[in-house]
């Protein structure tokens, strides 16, 4: 019996239980199932963040290597990067869960599909956002980022890839039946991640020019509250649809 | 409340009920968007500063009204689509899609046009437009993704969910980027609040807003019933119809 057999064992075993206990084992097995899933999916981990590193090599080659110019626009750069490598990651949250059927079995629970569909953006997370949060300063030596915006830099894109995951998983659950749904994701949910990346990169710009960064900050952290209390339920009606249609 | 929610299901009682409307919504339109453009280009006076150009604004502001009001109404459709099931509201969801997506086109290429005069530029990033823009790219993503499914009922409720969730970012959208950068002068046309310019060029605005708007509910109460006509081809009443007419 392989790991993820194995907690979904327990997941359905779970089940059986009190509805009280059993939402948080179920929510449990489900978060530990993913991350080793993910952990032994070795290269869709690094994928997005060998991705990150290789647009933003592009941006030196493709406009100028004076320091300068490069510091004035790294703020925005990372952030986009950082962006467009979450979203490449999007892709497969839902899709092998919907090919080998355990997706339709998390359906098929009694507990709330919001509440697990929560837990498997929060692995998502913790593998995409947050590596991508913390490999992000490096790059940003590398386009001569002014001192004294890294930490910014880190905390901004932890919390506000946090809302890119909750939101972007809406749009994989859309369109995780579809067998190209690859470029129509990401039309779905760019637009919907403006917000983000203009407090994301405001709060960087704003520690560079040295003003107060708490306001971008709380805004980062009311926008993935808002995320947090409202995605969830789009995710799993939308994963509803994907699965019944 | 209830037996009028019932017979909203029925798209025969639709179909009846839209003939008697359309024709009153389509002379409406026809004579409010006639009297405000004759009104608007001809007759209402010139702008001391922008001269004859500031008359773009007589279809810049109805269209960029309606490309707002359209998203709303296409969640509200979709929210009625999926709480009661009414088959309706879909298809008028369905019909308002490219509507909306061709207002908001308008409202950013008159306003393209508009600014070449005042500020110089086919384009600025500045706030209004650019969240213009991205409403512009909301729409095309639902009528993409309307367009993916397979099966009308998942494209439908997929439909449905997304232009919920658009419609709950779109004032988001709309305050960040607003906030993130604007150039682009306040809003000059309220209904309720003070009115930033002068009656004898507000009121041809006004007209040609609820001109606009009659032609938005004309137009999709006939797109919704050929929408009907080609959904419902297999019922009965409607190939009786078909006969009838041939």
């Amino acid at each position: 019996m392989t790991a993820s057999e194995n907690s979904l064992a327990k997941a359905a075993a779970a089940l059986r239980e009190e509805p009280g206990d059993g939402l948080a084992v179920a929510v449990w097995a489900t978060l530990k199932r993913d991350l080793v899933l993910m952990l032994r999916r070795r290269s869709e981990v690094l994928n997005p963040l060998v991705f990150f590193a290789l647009v933003i090599t592009l941006f030196p080659i493709g406009i100028s290597p004076d320091p300068a110019l490069l510091a004035a626009i790294a703020p925005g750069l990372l952030w986009v990067a950082a962006l467009l490598a979450a979203l490449l990651s999007l892709d497969s949250l839902f899709r092998a869960d919907y090919d080998d059927g355990s997706l339709e079995q998390l359906l098929l629970t009694p507990q709330p599909l919001a509440l697990l569909a929560l837990a498997k953006v929060a692995v998502h997370w913790l593998l995409t956002g947050l590596p991508l949060a913390l490999m992000a300063p490096v790059l940003g030596i590398m386009l001569s980022l002014p001192a004294g915006s890294y930490v910014v830099l880190a905390i901004s894109l932890a919390l506000g890839s946090a809302s890119l995951s909750l939101i972007g998983a809406i749009g994989a659950a859309l369109t995780v039946g579809l067998s190209r749904g690859g470029v129509l994701l990401s039309l779905l949910v760019l637009p919907l991640y403006i917000p983000v990346l203009i407090f994301g990169a405001g709060a960087v710009q704003a520690a560079i020019l040295g003003d107060g960064v708490l306001a971008h900050l709380a805004i980062l952290g009311a926008l993935l509250a808002l995320a947090l209390s409202l995605a969830p339920l789009a995710i799993a009606a939308s994963l509803r649809i994907s699965i019944n249609g | 409340m209830w037996a009028f929610i019932n017979k909203l299901r029925s798209p025969k009682w639709f179909y009846a009920i839209s003939a008697r409307l359309q024709p009153w919504f389509w002379a409406a339109a026809l004579i409010l968007i006639v009297t405000g453009t004759i009104w608007g280009l001809a007759f209402a006076p010139a702008d001391y500063q922008q001269g004859n150009s500031f008359r773009i604004i007589y279809v810049h502001v109805p269209a960029a009204f309606l490309a707002q009001s359209i998203f709303v109404s296409m969640a509200i459709t979709g929210l009625v689509f999926m709480v009661w099931k009414i088959k309706i509201a879909d298809m008028a969801a369905t019909v308002m899609a490219p509507l909306g997506a061709a207002m908001t086109f308008i409202a950013l290429f008159s306003g393209a046009v508009w600014g070449v005069p005042t500020w110089g530029t086919w384009w600025m990033w500045d706030a209004r437009l650019t969240s213009m823009l991205i409403l512009l790219f909301l729409y095309l993503g639902v009528i993409a993704l309307r367009g993916a499914f397979a099966s009308r009922d998942s494209a439908s409720r997929a439909a449905s969910v997304l232009a919920m969730v658009g419609v709950i970012n779109i004032p988001i959208i709309k305050y960040s980027v607003e906030w993130w950068y604007t150039l682009h002068q306040p809003a000059t046309f309220t209904i309720t609040g003070r009115v930033g310019m002068p009656m004898e060029m507000w009121l041809p605005l006004l007209i040609m807003v609820l001109g606009f708007y009659s032609f938005f509910i004309a137009l999709v109460l006939t797109r919704t019933r050929s929408e009907i006509l080609r959904r419902e081809s297999n019922k009965r009443w409607v190939r009786e119809l078909v006969e009838e007419a041939n």
